[in-house]
C-alpha cells in the first residue's frame, strides 16, 4: 500500500508502480508519478519543515512551484545535496532520500522554536533595529548566529559532479505555460506550420485541468484532452514540447531563458544526461499562458501543518489519488474551494464544514455541496486554527463578531481567490493595470511582441480562455509570417466558473488584533508586521517589502504579494494602485548556478592560450604563471631549487653567458599601407616618418588624456610596413584603440591593421654569447654589429624558415628576438637551445625577465604605470616628438595638472639594508614618526632581489622623485620601518656598454 | 540579450557580438594641440548621459569589426536605428523603432 491516505480509484497514477523513499531517515512508500509532497501526504505526513524566523512547524501549502513552506534537502550522495527543493515540484523516484531543513535536533522538537515565544524581538524591521549596535558585534556575533539559526538547507561538501547543458533556440511562437490556454494557443499556432515551442514547469501538461474535475473539452475529460493534444503537438515536426521546463526570465526583444530539469526525477540518471538544460530562446512572438496562483486566507495560525490551498488539496486528490485528511474543513471567500469539498466528499472523506466569508452566495457549486449534505456556514470566518504540529480544529465566528464555535478537523482547505501570474509579463517590461472591479493586477500596456491569454490575463472561465487562446495563437503565428490556420478550435463542453474572492486579512486578524496571521509563510511575515511597517513610516510598497521582507524569500511572494499590498493599502487608507505593486524580477523560480554556467567551468571557464614553445617548457619542468589567458613559463627549477634559487641562477646565466626566453605572447600588430608612417605618427608619441627601414624604435602610446596606454618596440620593415609590438596583456585593446582611430578619426589614411600575435613565435636570445648562438643558424642576414646594430631588424631565414630577426634587448645585454612562423616555433627553439648548450645558455622565465629589466630600469606598463603616469613621470620624455603637431594625447600632456610641479615620478630605491626586499605596493613616507594616518608620498611599483647586483632593487613612484636623489625615505611596514635611498632607475651597467658588448 | 543591426553587415545580430564604444558625434579637433582647456574638457570629459535617446558608438567586434553609430533609448534599451560611422547625426528619428530595425 502506497500510503494510508491513498484513495482507491482516485487519481491518475498506477498503484502498481510503487517507489520507496525516505524522509528524515524514515522509510515510506509512494507511487511513480508522485511528487515528494503527494507521497508524504499519502502517508499522512504534513509536518515537513520549520519556518525561517520563528521556527514554526510548517506543512505543505500548495501543489506547485509557488510553494513557500515545503522546502527540503534532496540527498543523492556527498556531492549531491540539493537544498531548498520544493517538495511539491520534486518528482518521486525509487530510493529518493529527503531531509527537512532549518530544525535542530529534530523536526518535531526544535530548539529554535523559542524564537516563536520571543517573537516581539523579531517583528518587522528586526534586522535593522535589533542588531544596530555595537558595530563589531554584527560581524562576529549577530550575522553568524542569524545565518546558523535561519539557514535554509546545507551546502554539499564536494564540487558538483553533475553536468549541465545549454542550447540556443529560435522559434516563431513561444508558448509559456501548458494548461488549457497554452495548449490551445500552441495548437492554433502549430496548425499553421510555424515553428512553435511549448514549455511548462510541470512533468505533465494540463495546468489546472489536473484538478478541475468539472472540465470537459472535445468530449473528453479536460486532463485527458490535454494529454491527447500534447501527443498531437509532440508528433508535429514544427513543434518542440518541453515539460519540466520553467521560463525564469523574459529579456529584451523576446529573448526568454528557460531551465529544463532533465534528470532530477530519475532514480539513476546516466552521466550522458545533463542534470539541467538552459534554453535561450529568441521568439518572434511570445504567448504568455502562465495561469493564476491561489491565495490563502490570512487568519490566526493559518500556517499550521494541514492548512493548505483548496486547489492543492484537489490536485492531490484528483491527480495523485491522495486525501489530505480524513476530516477536513474548508475556509473560503470564493466558489473555487467548493470544488475541493465536493470532490473530497465524493471520494469518501468527511467534510466537517464549509466556512464562507460571503453572506449569501449561490450557484451550482453551492447547491451541489448542499445536496451532498455538507454543512455550509455563510457570513462566517475561521478566526483561528488549533493544533501545533498538525491542525486539529478550526474556530468559527460570525464575521462581525459573536459566539465562537470550534470544529475538529485534520486539514483546512482555504481559498481567498486567484492571482493572475503576471510575473513574466512584468519582466518583459509590460505595465500591469489594476482592475478595480475584480481587484486584480492584469496585463496593461505591452512593451514587447507578446500576448497574455487565460487566467494570467484575468480571463475567467474555460470557454472564454479557449476562445482567447486560440485566437491569440493563430494571430501570433500570422504576425510571425504564417499563411492561414487549418485547424479546428477545441470545443469546451463543460467547465467550472469561479467568482472573485478577497484580499488582505480576514476578520479575526484585523488591525485591532495581535494574532499571528501569516501573509508570507517563507519569511514569516504577518498581517501585523505589515501594519507595523506602515505605522513606522513606510509609505511605498517597495519600502514595506524591504522593511518586513514580505515577498523577498525564494518564492518571491507568489502567494503573499497581493495580501501584503492590500493590508498596507488599508492601513494607509489609500486605494491599492496608489500603493503600487512591487517589481517582478527574474528568476521566476530559483535557478541553479550549474544551469547558468553550463560547461563553462574548470578548464572550460576561460580559454587557455599556450605558445608554440609551451610543450618544450613543460617537458623541462617549467613552473607556469597565468598572464591574462596565457600560460607563461615563470621559471625553470632544477632539482632541489626553490623559486629564488632558480631565478638567481637564470639571471646570472643570462648576463654571464646567454639566455633563451619565450616571448611569443608579446602582442604584435602589422601596420601596412601608403599612410602607415603617418598613422604611426598619430598613434605614438614618437616621430616615425624618418625612421629608416630596417631600424627599430621604442614607441609610447598615449590616450587623449596624456597618460601612458601601452609601449613596445616597433620595427620598420619597409617604407609602408611596420611590425609593432605591444604588451602581452595590452594586445587586444591596443588593436581596438588603433582600429577606432583609423575607422572614425583618421579614415582618410590608407592603412591596414592586422593582428599577427599568433602568427609569429618569438624567441628572445639575450646575453654576451647571443650572437654566437644565433649566427650559425641564420641565412641571408649579416650579423655583424655594423650591419645589424642595436635596434635594427632584418628579414631572412633561420633553420631554413623565414624570420624577422630583431636586434633588441629587454635585458640590457646584447640581444635578439627571433620571430618565426608559429608552426616552426618549437623546432627553431630546439635548434637554438642545442646551439646554446655549446655556450652555456640558460632557459629563463618571466620572473627572471622581470628582474633583468628592472636591473636596467626598463618599465612595465601596467606595473610601473597605472593609467595616471605620463611619459615625463616615467622618465621617458625623450620618446615624445617635440616637433610633432599632432598625436593622440598631445593636448592631454599640456593639461595644468600634468605639467604641475610635484607629480609622482618613477625613481629607483635602494634599501639601506641591502638584504631587505621591499614589498610591491608598499607606501612611502618622508617622516616615519608622524601621526597616523601618515602622509603617503608614493609607492613601490617593482621590487626584486638582484643576484647580479648582490642586493635588493626597487622602482617606485614618488612625488617630486627626481628632485630627491640621494634622499632617505621610509617605508612603514607592520613589523618595522624600512629605510630607503632614492636613486636613479638603472642599477646595472649604467653606461649601457653591454648592449653592444 | 539585445539584437543590434550592424549597418555594414546589414543584419541583426546578438549583443554578444558587439561592444559599446561610448557617446557618438564627439569630434576630435583638427587642431588638437591648440585646443583651450575648456574645449578639451568638453571633448574628453563631458558626456551627456541622457535619460532617453542617446547617440552612441558600437563596434561589431566579433563580426565585421566596424565601428558604427546607434540611436538607443536608455530607458527601454531599445535601438531606434543604427547608421555608419561618419554619417551625420540623424535630424529626424523614425517613429516606430521596430520598423527601422526590420528594414
Ligand atoms: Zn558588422
Amino acid at each position: 500500500m502506497s500510503g494510508a491516505l491513498r484513495i482507491p480509484g482516485a487519481g491518475r497514477l498506477s498503484q502498481a508502480k510503487t517507489a520507496r523513499f525516505s524522509f528524515d531517515g524514515q522509510s515510506y512508500t509512494g507511487i511513480e508519478g508522485d511528487t515528494l509532497a503527494s507521497a508524504l501526504l499519502a502517508n499522512g505526513v504534513h509536518l515537513v519543515g520549520r519556518s525561517f524566523k520563528y521556527h514554526r512547524p510548517r506543512g505543505i501549502l500548495s501543489a506547485g512551484a509557488e510553494e513557500p513552506n515545503a522546502l527540503v534537502q534532496i540527498v543523492r550522495d556527498d556531492a549531491r545535496k540539493t537544498p531548498n527543493v520544493r517538495a511539491t515540484v520534486q518528482e518521486l523516484y525509487d530510493g529518493l532520500a529527503a531531509n527537512s531543513q532549518n530544525r535542530w535536533p529534530s523536526l518535531s522538537f526544535d530548539v529554535g522554536a523559542v524564537n516563536d515565544l520571543a517573537s516581539p524581538l523579531f517583528s518587522a524591521g528586526f534586522y535593522y533595529k535589533t542588531f544596530m549596535w555595537p558595530k563589531a558585534a554584527w560581524k562576529s556575533l549577530y550575522e553568524p548566529k542569524i545565518r546558523e539559526a535561519a539557514g535554509l538547507g546545507v551546502s554539499p561538501e564536494r564540487p558538483d559532479p553533475d553536468h549541465y547543458s545549454s542550447r540556443y533556440a529560435h522559434c516563431d511562437v513561444l508558448v509559456l505555460g501548458g494548461g488549457a490556454a497554452g495548449i490551445t494557443a500552441a495548437l492554433a499556432a502549430a496548425e499553421t506550420g510555424v515553428r512553435v515551442i511549448l514549455a511548462d514547469e510541470q512533468a505533465e501538461f494540463g495546468g489546472s485541468l489536473r484538478f478541475e474535475s468539472g472540465a470537459r473539452i472535445d468530449g473528453q475529460d479536460g486532463f485527458a484532452w490535454a494529454q491527447a493534444a500534447i501527443a498531437r503537438l509532440s508528433a508535429m515536426d514544427n513543434v518542440r514540447v518541453l515539460p519540466r521546463t520553467t521560463a525564469f526570465g523574459y529579456y529584451a526583444q523576446n529573448f526568454v531563458g528557460l531551465v529544463e530539469r532533465v534528470s532530477d526525477h530519475l532514480k539513476a540518471p546516466g552521466h550522458d544526461l545533463p542534470r539541467e538544460r538552459l534554453w535561450q530562446v529568441r521568439a518572434r512572438r511570445v504567448v504568455l499562458a502562465s495561469g493564476a496562483i491561489e491565495r490563502h486566507m490570512v487568519f490566526a495560525n493559518n500556517d499550521r501543518p494541514g492548512v493548505m490551498l483548496a486547489g492543492a488539496a484537489r490536485t492531490f486528490l484528483n491527480h495523485y489519488g491522495v486525501a489530505v485528511g480524513r476530516n477536513v474543513g474548508v475556509y473560503t471567500a470564493n466558489d473555487s474551494a467548493y470544488g475541493a469539498a465536493i470532490d473530497l466528499k465524493k471520494a469518501g472523506v468527511n467534510v466537517a464544514a464549509i466556512v464562507d466569508l460571503r453572506d449569501n452566495p449561490s450557484g451550482p457549486v453551492v447547491d451541489e455541496a448542499r445536496a451532498l449534505g455538507i454543512e455550509i456556514n455563510f457570513g462566517r470566518a475561521v478566526i483561528r486554527a488549533g493544533g501545533k504540529l498538525r491542525v486539529s480544529s478550526m474556530t468559527v465566528q460570525p464575521k462581525n463578531g459573536g459566539g465562537e464555535r470550534t470544529i475538529a478537523v485534520d486539514a483546512i482547505l482555504m481559498s481567498a481567490g486567484w492571482t493572475p501570474s503576471v510575473h513574466l509579463f512584468s519582466q518583459s517590461r509590460g505595465k500591469v493595470a489594476f482592475n478595480d472591479e475584480t481587484k486584480r493586477f492584469v496585463p496593461g500596456a505591452y512593451a514587447q511582441d507578446c500576448v497574455s491569454v487565460g487566467a494570467c490575463n484575468g480571463t475567467d472561465g474555460l470557454s472564454a480562455t479557449v476562445d482567447e487562446a486560440y485566437a491569440a495563437g493563430a494571430k501570433a503565428a500570422k504576425d510571425a509570417g504564417a499563411k492561414a490556420a487549418k485547424g479546428v478550435k477545441p470545443k469546451v463542453d463543460a467547465s467550472e466558473s469561479w467568482s472573485r474572492g478577497m484580499l488582505g486579512a480576514a476578520p479575526g486578524a484585523g488591525p485591532d488584533t495581535t494574532v499571528k496571521a501569516f501573509v508570507d509563510f517563507q519569511n514569516d511575515v504577518t498581517a501585523k508586521d505589515i501594519r507595523q511597517a506602515v505605522h513606522e513610516g513606510m509609505r511605498s510598497i517597495e519600502h514595506v517589502k524591504r522593511f518586513t521582507t514580505n515577498g523577498m524569500a525564494t518564492d518571491q511572494g507568489k502567494t503573499s504579494n497581493m495580501h501584503g499590498l492590500a493590508i498596507a493599502a488599508e492601513t494607509l487608507g489609500k486605494p491599492i494602485p496608489e500603493v503600487g505593486l512591487t517589481t517582478f524580477r527574474a528568476p521566476y523560480t530559483p535557478v541553479t548556478f550549474g544551469a547558468i554556467i553550463s560547461h563553462a567551468r574548470g578548464p572550460l571557464f576561460d580559454p587557455t592560450r599556450k605558445t608554440a614553445i609551451h610543450p618544450w617548457a613543460a617537458a623541462q619542468g617549467a613552473v607556469f604563471e597565468d598572464v591574462g589567458q596565457w600560460k607563461r613559463a615563470w621559471y625553470f627549477p632544477k632539482a632541489g631549487e626553490d623559486m629564488h634559487a632558480a631565478v638567481d641562477r637564470e639571471c646570472v646565466g643570462v648576463r654571464s653567458q646567454a639566455g633563451l626566453f619565450d616571448a611569443s605572447t608579446l602582442g604584435k600588430i602589422e601596420v601596412v599601407g601608403p599612410d602607415a608612417a603617418r598613422f604611426m605618427e598619430l598613434l605614438y608619441t614618437n616621430p616615425w616618418e624618418k625612421l629608416e627601414p630596417g631600424r627599430c624604435r621604442y614607441g609610447i602610446m598615449l590616450r587623449e588624456d596624456g597618460f601612458i596606454y601601452d609601449d613596445g618596440v616597433v620595427g620598420r620593415l619597409a617604407p609602408d610596413r611596420f611590425h609593432v609590438t605591444t604588451t602581452t596583456g595590452g594586445a587586444p585593446r591596443v588593436m581596438n584603440h588603433m582600429e577606432d582611430y583609423l575607422q572614425t578619426e583618421f579614415p582618410h589614411l590608407n592603412v591596414w591593421l592586422t593582428s599577427i600575435t599568433e602568427q609569429w613565435a618569438v624567441i628572445a636570445v639575450q646575453g654576451p654569447k647571443s650572437r654566437d648562438i644565433i649566427a650559425p643558424l641564420v641565412e641571408g642576414i649579416d650579423m655583424s654589429d655594423e650591419a645589424l646594430p642595436h635596434m635594427s631588424v632584418r628579414e631572412g631565414k633561420i633553420c631554413g624558415v623565414p624570420t624577422r630577426l630583431f636586434r633588441m634587448s629587454f635585458t640590457g645585454e646584447r640581444g635578439f628576438e627571433v620571430n618565426v612562423p608559429a608552426d616552426y616555433g618549437q623546432a627553431v627553439w630546439e635548434a637554438l637551445w642545442a646551439e646554446g648548450q655549446k655556450h652555456g645558455a640558460t632557459a629563463y622565465g618571466t620572473e627572471a625577465m622581470h628582474v633583468l629589466r628592472a636591473e636596467k630600469g626598463y618599465i612595465i606598463v601596467g606595473q610601473d604605470t597605472d593609467g595616471t603616469v605620463t611619459p615625463n613621470d616615467a622618465g621617458l620624455d625623450w620618446a615624445v616628438g617635440k616637433k610633432k603637431t599632432d598625436f593622440v594625447g598631445i593636448r592631454g600632456l599640456t593639461r595644468p595638472d600634468l605639467v604641475a610641479k610635484g607629480r609622482k615620478q618613477l625613481v629607483g630605491l635602494k634599501t639601506k639594508d641591502a638584504k631587505v626586499v621591499l614589498e610591491e605596493g608598499a607606501q612611502i613616507v618622508e617622516d616615519p614618526k608622524q601621526a597616523i594616518p601618515m602622509k603617503m608620498i608614493g609607492h613601490v611599483t617593482s621590487s626584486y632581489w638582484s643576484q647580479n647586483c648582490g642586493r635588493s632593487i626597487a622602482l617606485a613612484l614618488v612625488a617630486g622623485g627626481r628632485d630627491r636623489m640621494g634622499d632617505t625615505l621610509f617605508v612603514p611596514m607592520p613589523d618595522g620601518v624600512i629605510e630607503v635611498e632614492v636613486t636613479g632607475m638603472v642599477f646595472f651597467d649604467e653606461t649601457g656598454g653591454r648592449l653592444n658588448g | 540579450m539585445l539584437l543590434i543591426r550592424c549597418p555594414y553587415c546589414e543584419e541583426e545580430r546578438p549583443e554578444l557580438e558587439f561592444r559599446n564604444a561610448g557617446e557618438a558625434h564627439i569630434a576630435r579637433s583638427a587642431n588638437m594641440a591648440g585646443e583651450s582647456d575648456d574645449d578639451f574638457e568638453k571633448f574628453f570629459f563631458i558626456r551627456s548621459n541622457p535619460k532617453g535617446i542617446i547617440y552612441e558608438r558600437w563596434r561589431h567586434i566579433h563580426g565585421c569589426a566596424r565601428f558604427f553609430n546607434a540611436v538607443r533609448d536608455t530607458v527601454t534599451d531599445k535601438f531606434v536605428m543604427t547608421y555608419k560611422a561618419g554619417e551625420p547625426k540623424p535630424s529626424k528619428l523614425p517613429k516606430n523603432s521596430n520598423e527601422v530595425v526590420a528594414k
